[in-house]
């Protein structure tokens, strides 16, 4: 059986897609090294539109108004500008509520935008650009080590790793965070209340690395400028093992937190990237793996949730679980030692 | 013939054929399914379960690129017909329109929820926002699909087209790419307008005959039929791997709901009675209630009650402490929360540890059982019933789907359901082991004949007749007395308690004469306090007494609860 692979790999290429939700302008250039906060691609949009409904207005037929009417697609209007006159001695005015572009005309009526908003796309990884996406953005290489998680908050951020993780169960609480961790991006086991989520946003940190997160302060997760990413999932989980000891040991290096929103469809995830120097690109990992023998597998869920282990034999044919159910499994010998007997739907291969 | 369902969490492959003159299922291979990344391709874990259905048959289905052969060839490989049914994917984003809330909007939001779509706008008569603020908030929501029903046949129709004047806007504003398909299901004579409207700024514009065509009378059906189309032609742009599918099959592709829905419409027509028949399929992408009545059938699809990414979000319709009122174990809604956020994040995972399966199976019971809630409401008027407020009389009840199909024992499904639906009289209980549903609806296309061979050979698993009278009494009151007569004349005796479960064996392929005695005013569909003998056929449960109250009367003690809730597995086998 193929399954997933979860990305925790010390040294890798990873090649990432950086686009626009919308048709943009594109900045980069093909082979231009990027850093994370460099600006990619923009685009702007219209927060608002109005809709002049000038028949109604003038006090006239639709077909008499697509007469009168001044302006044109693509014209940029001044709030008050008159954009249709009626006739008569004392003609009634159709004018503009506010600054806008026209849109659309038509059927005596005139739509326009306004309240436009700039929407900079960022690179998010620093790196090479190996491509241009005409209108819409960049693919971006780098080499460096990949740390993938399961939950982010939708932000970016880079900065110097700080480990403040002494095992992989550490809580981080308000009194670890003082003012020298300013502008650093914080490797900080599990949190389990908002005033240690606002205290590193006062600070403010870079980014917080999380092994796990309570379901109850997601949404001031949600609520914080800074990237937070989560690598285990929620609740008190402590972080796997490779996790911890790839980032631990990667202190005080430059690290990019690109705490995407998890998308099972695209395949948008959150991820650590860790730059390193390269004398040649090193390949990229695999996404997908066959399950054999021999491979690192981290536990999905009980038992041992989270655990990282490593296949010693896939079991012919349907296994009865602990639970009663029959599946296809494999045993898996722990780190800890432990064998445990694991359905395969509920492996992921990490590497 | 093949049949692939391609669900959220696994693809089956089903192979039908014909043994000694009759179409009989064969066998099924299952592998998970590859919608999501990193594979963002269907048609792999079709393929994935075509190979694993071929090894177990020791036959070749595809050919050296892996494509399905078809028709079969001499040598034996390939098939000579494939149908497909689909449920994965995310749900589809609709707005619905219409004139009046309690007329053409609710019709609207009936069709609608008769697929796998979420409804994020509303947009009637009655609203308040102006239409510049409408096209700001559908450029926000970025539909995937508009539907828009009101005015009557020959009625109203200048109420509508302003309706339609934000929608054309928006359409126009949104890039070309991301417009939305539009059915329009009302007013018959607004055609020409319509497609004036919005015809050209939509990807593809569908007409259906009016939902509402008087303001009495309700009409889906058709529409339910055309919005399945377009359903499929919207996943062919969101999922890769659904077109090759559609093309292996000849465009015999259908949503999962709809197929299911097509086939207990047609049990209801050729089987129906005075009561209907009800199916269940409760699975990672959504919980699915189809109801077959003699005039009337309802199909209604709950992504939001749906095992798999949704739920996350379940708490947004129920408590933590309601979801635990099923748990046999002692778990604490911290830890119940954490599972809901973590199963969301691998739907396909499946409970491995006693634990987990408790705690999977609180769930499944919660989530069915306001699916069948949400679902009640809709079901017709005048329907055999013993109660208003309860489930109405349903024979048989056949259920599937992930988390039915993967109980280790019948009794843990049976009692499933009996929490969950919480059925009234006398049923018979049918777990469709293998999802075959929804494909024998889709291969009603192909071949008529074929569901109906396959559905009387026994390919579903009779659990039992249940036997669930409506009774309100003290706990441990005698409430029904049962004579069950064998074929070979042997009788068994039941004295059933309120509050508790009763079984009498009657194995699978044996009749029996059941003869019930009521008491204390207990009514199991023949009037309070009137018994009755009827002829009863085996199952792995033989004849279920349920005599636990309807509703379900839960002791509100937690330790008692819990203890009963063990009990009644025990009785039904569950462990």
């Amino acid at each position: 059986m193929q399954a997933p692979v979860h990305h925790v790999v010390g040294l890798t290429s990873i090649i990432r897609e950086r686009l626009l939700p919308i048709s943009g302008t594109v900045n980069a250039r093909l082979q231009q090294k990027v850093s994370p906060n460099d600006v990619v691609a923009e685009t702007r949009w219209a927060r608002e539109h109005v809709l002049l409904d000038v028949a109604q207005l003038l006090k006239v037929s639709p077909e008499a108004a697509e007469r009168l009417i001044k302006c044109k697609v693509g014209d940029e209007i001044p709030a008050s500008s008159e954009i249709a006159i009626g006739k008569g001695i004392f003609p009634r005015v159709a004018r503009t509520p506010r600054d806008g572009r026209v849109v659309a005309v038509g059927g005596g009526q005139v739509l326009m935008e306004a309240g436009e908003s700039k929407m900079e796309l960022r690179a998010g990884i620093p790196g090479t650009v190996i491509q241009i996406i005409p209108n819409r953005g960049v693919v971006i290489q780098t080499a460096g080590a990949l740390v993938q998680g399961v939950w982010g908050n939708g932000r970016i951020d880079s900065g110097l790793l700080v480990n403040l993780m002494e095992t992989p169960e550490t809580v981080l609480t308000v009194g670890r965070l003082d003012v020298s961790l300013r502008g650093s991006v914080i490797l900080a086991g599990m949190v389990k209340d908002e005033e240690t989520l606002q205290a590193a946003a006062d600070l403010p940190v870079r980014g917080l690395i999380l092994s796990s997160i309570f379901p109850s302060l997601l949404s001031k997760a949600r609520e914080m400028r800074y990237p937070i990413l989560v690598t285990d999932g929620f609740g008190s989980l402590p972080m796997n093992s490779a996790a911890y000891k790839l980032l631990s040991t990667s202190a005080k290096r430059e690290a990019t937190v690109n705490a995407e929103v998890l998308d099972r469809y695209s395949g948008a995830r959150p991820e650590v990237i860790i730059p390193l120097p390269i004398s040649s690109d090193p390949a990229p990992p695999n996404d997908v793996e066959t399950l054999i023998p021999g491979l690192t597998v981290r536990m999905r869920r009980p038992p041992a949730m989270g655990m990282i282990g490593s296949i010693v034999a896939i079991k012919p044919g349907l296994t009865t679980l602990a639970s009663g159910l029959r599946a296809p499994a494999a045993e898996i010998k722990l780190e800890n030692g432990d064998t445990v007997i694991a359905p395969l739907v509920n492996l992921e291969v990490v590497g | 013939m093949l049949a692939i369902d391609v669900g959220a969490a696994n693809t089956r492959a089903v192979l039908f054929d014909v043994i000694e003159g009759e179409y009989r299922f064969v066998a099924s291979g299952i592998a998970p399914s590859t919608a999501e990344a990193p594979f963002k391709d269907v048609s792999e874990g079709a393929r994935s379960a075509i190979e694993n259905l071929g090894k177990i048959l020791g036959r070749t289905m595809l050919d050296a690129s892996r494509s399905l052969i078809i028709p079969s060839q001499a040598d034996g490989s390939g098939v000579d017909a494939l149908v497909v049914t689909l449920s994965a994917g995310p749900s589809i984003k609709t707005v619905v329109v219409g004139l009046l809330a309690d007329v053409s909007l609710d019709s609207a939001r009936r069709l609608t929820e008769s697929t796998y779509a979420r409804i994020m706008d509303t947009i009637g008569l009655s609203d308040q926002r102006k239409p510049d603020q409408l096209i700001d908030s559908l450029m926000r929501t970025r539909p995937d699909l508009f539907i828009i029903a009101g005015g009557t046949d020959g009625g109203a129709s200048r109420s509508i087209q302003k309706l339609l004047e934000p929608i054309g806007l928006a359409s126009f504003l949104l890039p070309q790419e991301k417009r939305p398909a539009v059915l329009f299901a009302g007013n018959a004579k607004m055609e020409a307008e319509v497609k004036k409207l919005v015809g050209s700024l939509a990807t593809s514009l569908h007409f259906t005959p009016n939902i509402r065509p008087s303001l009495e009378t309700e009409d889906i059906d058709p529409a339910e039929r055309e919005l399945a189309r377009m359903v499929v032609n919207i996943r062919k742009r969101q999922i890769k791997g659904v077109d090759a599918l559609d093309l292996w099959s000849g465009g015999h592709i259908l949503p999962t709901a709809y197929a299911m829905g097509r086939m207990v419409r047609f049990l209801a027509k050729v089987y129906g009675s005075q009561k209907g028949i009800l199916s269940v399929d409760l699975g990672a992408s959504a919980a699915v209630i189809a109801a077959g009545f003699k005039d009337k059938s309802t199909l209604k699809v709950l992504p939001q009650f749906g095992l798999g990414e949704n739920l996350s979000s379940l708490t947004g319709h129920t408590t933590l402490e309601d979801i635990l009122r099923w748990s046999s174990l002692d778990i604490s809604s911290g830890v119940l929360r954490d599972y809901l956020y973590h199963k969301s994040l691998y739907p396909s995972a499946i409970p491995a540890t006693k634990e987990d399966l408790a705690i999977a199976q609180a769930v499944a019971r919660q989530a069915l059982y306001l699916a069948m809630q949400s679902a009640r409401r809709d079901f017709p008027q005048h329907i055999a019933r013993i109660k208003p407020n309860l489930t109405p009389l349903f024979e048989p009840i056949l259920a599937g789907g992930g988390a039915l199909s993967d109980a280790s024992r019948p009794g843990q499904s049976l009692l499933l359901l009996l929490d969950s639906i919480q059925p009234v009289g006398i049923t018979t209980v049918i777990l469709d082991q293998n999802n075959l549903l929804p494909l024998l609806g889709a291969a009603a296309s192909q071949n008529n004949i074929l569901p109906v061979q396959v559905l009387e050979s026994g390919a579903f698993l009779s659990v039992g007749t249940v036997v669930s009278p409506v009774v309100s009494s003290k706990y441990g009151t005698s409430i029904l007395r049962a004579k069950l007569i064998y074929e070979n004349g042997v009788e068994a005796k039941v004295e059933l308690k309120y509050g508790s479960l009763e079984t009498l064996p009657l194995a699978i392929g044996e009749t029996g004469k059941l003869s019930i005695q009521c008491l204390h005013g207990a009514d199991i569909g023949f009037g309070p306090g009137r018994g009755g003998t009827i002829p009863v056929s085996g199952g792995a449960l033989g004849v279920v007494f349920d005599g636990r109250g309807r509703p379900l009367d839960l002791p509100g003690d937690p330790v008692r609860r819990r203890e009963l809730i063990k009990k009644w597995n025990w009785t039904l086998g569950g462990g």
